[in-house]
């Protein structure tokens, strides 16, 4: 469990982190997310070291981050693999090599029987095992973090951190991926931090996500929960859903599919349709997946006289709605 | 001795043996510079953008590197005397000269590793501490290891700047193709010398490059 409590961090003048507290369970898919500048990757490189922070506590396991503490922080950085956006693999070595490297720096050795199979078996869980002698200036931008992934769980690591590891990949491959870090994070039982401004990152694998904006945390929360009906100005920005054009006749009512109420499992809205005999034009929605359960809202534009009906109908349905202009 | 430089074979003689010296001067300097890797590595950790940030150590160092550096060679030859006499026993002499050109080596080799091993990707550096890597281990299997087509260039640079120098070695009867150079093709008016001369030197520094260049392809 990585425990972050208000935790504070200056580059001189500048806040970057202002008293930051999050809680990180063991297991989850976790997601930072937030414009560049919000102080994400800061926050990241606080959990293992790579950067001191000056206020709060960071426990790891119950371990506090402290930096001074070389021996402690070697020993934590031993249990949190990291991938990076630039994938920052040893251009002279191999891929292999490439994978071995932080057992090196352990003192483990490399060339047994045992450390060959682990190293191989790695390189085949991401699926470049044909690779295994190629140079990283052979390979693709994904395959270049496929390796990267592999080196970054060779210590057997409990903790995976993500600093914008699919930012410079294109979409297809950031699928590709994140769904290899998937299947580490259910196979290994990893606790995989990702920190990311990418909206399709969050929603296909992160079980929370915290939204950073300017060092705080504005909301933490289920994907779902926090970018379906979001109530801070600036996701809604972020997401960029303020620009809607609406009908200035009727009222304008959005309804939100975000896994509360029936409309979790049943078809609320023709129901209504059929049950209320009334009216309505869909103007606007967006039905998104996340972890492969589609959420989402819709935009309604009814008539005056059928307003009580309806949102007295979708209150007892328990479905999220809003009047908006 | 004039008669020798009418005939072919005299030539011949003199040229191979002023090859012997240069060859001599210019590698043993080359080997002894090593001795510029502690500053080049002091300098990359203390760099703004090194392991150790180290503000006053970065720029007093900088400062003396760049002291030597700005002699000129001639100058150094001279200023070295007493301490090459100290060092080899006597001020004179082709082993003479590989002190005054060891010590213009040492800075030279200080500033092209430095830059060679700060040009190492930082990304590449962050991902070895977030492994959990020392400084040291930093240093032997990153920095080197990343910089090595880089530190081969840099060893070529190095080579061929002593080569030229080692043509003012003569002044302290240092010997070699630029000597032979200056005093039979240029003071004597000796076109012919000055003309081999010339061409041994394009020759030799043509072939220094090329295995360099070789070198860099092969290891990078």
């Amino acid at each position: 469990m990585i425990k972050i409590e208000n935790v504070k961090k200056s580059f001189g003048e500048l806040e970057v982190l202002k008293e930051i507290s999050l809680t990180i369970n063991d297991g989850e898919i976790y997601g930072i997310i937030g414009r560049s500048g919000a102080g994400k990757s800061t926050l990241l490189r606080c959990i293992n070291g790579l950067e001191d922070y000056n206020g709060g506590t960071i426990t790891v396991d119950d371990q506090l981050v402290n930096v001074k503490d070389k021996k402690s922080i070697k020993e934590i950085r031993r249990n949190m693999g990291m991938i990076f956006q630039g994938f920052n693999l040893l251009e002279r070595l191999t891929v292999y090599e490439n994978v071995a490297l932080p057992l090196r720096f352990w003192g483990l050795k490399t060339n047994t029987p045992e450390a060959k199979e682990k190293i191989l078996n790695l390189i085949r869980l991401v699926g470049l095992e044909e690779k295994a002698n190629a140079k990283p200036r052979e390979l693709s931008g994904g395959q270049k973090q496929r390796v990267a992934i592999a080196r970054s769980l060779v210590l057997d690591p409990q903790y995976l951190l993500c600093d914008e590891a699919t930012s410079a990949l294109d979409p297809e491959i950031t699928k590709e991926i994140l769904s290899i870090i998937q299947r580490i994070n259910k196979k290994l039982g990893l606790t995989v931090v990702i920190v990311t401004h990418q909206m399709e990152v969050v929603k296909q694998v992160c079980e929370r996500v915290a939204y950073l904006s300017n060092g705080q945390m504005l909301v933490e929360g289920k994907p779902e929960e926090v970018f379906i009906k979001p109530a801070e100005q600036e996701i809604k920005s972020f997401l960029k859903e303020d620009s809607t054009k609406l009908p200035e006749e009727g009222v304008n009512v959005q309804v939100f599919f975000n896994g509360k109420g029936s409309s979790a499992t049943e078809p609320v809205i023709s129901k209504m349709a059929r049950e209320l005999e009334v009216d309505f034009n869909i103007i606007w929605g967006k039905l998104e997946d996340f972890r492969h359960n589609v959420y989402g809202s819709l935009v309604m534009n009814i008539a005056e006289k059928d307003k009580d009906a309806i949102l007295t109908y979708l209150t007892d349905k328990n479905v999220d709605w809003e009047v908006i202009s | 001795m004039l008669l020798a430089i009418s005939s072919t074979t005299g030539m011949q003689q003199i040229m191979l043996e002023a090859l012997k010296q240069t060859v001599y001067m210019v590698f043993l300097a080359t080997i002894l510079s090593v001795i510029g890797l502690i500053p080049a590595v002091i300098l990359t950790l203390t760099a703004p953008d090194g392991l150790r940030p180290h503000k006053i150590i970065y720029e007093i160092l900088s400062f003396i590197v760049n002291v030597f550096r700005s002699f000129p060679f001639i100058i150094l030859l001279v200023i070295l005397i007493p301490f090459t006499r100290l060092l080899v026993g006597k001020a004179i002499g082709t082993t003479a000269s590989i002190v005054p050109l060891t010590v213009s080596a040492i800075p030279f080799i200080a500033r092209v590793f430095e830059s060679a091993l700060r040009e190492t990707n930082p990304g590449v550096i962050e991902a070895a501490r977030s492994f959990g890597a020392s400084d040291f281990q930093i240093i032997v299997r990153v920095y080197f290891k990343e910089s090595v087509p880089r530190l081969i260039n840099g060893i070529v640079l190095l080579i061929i700047s002593l080569i030229g120098y080692s043509a003012m070695a003569g002044t302290v009867g240092g010997g070699g193709i630029g000597d032979i150079a200056i005093r039979y093709g240029y003071q004597q008016y000796n076109t012919e010398y000055l003309i081999v001369c010339s061409v041994i030197l394009i020759i030799f520094v043509q072939l220094i490059q090329m295995i360099g260049n070789g070198l860099y392809k092969k290891l990078s």
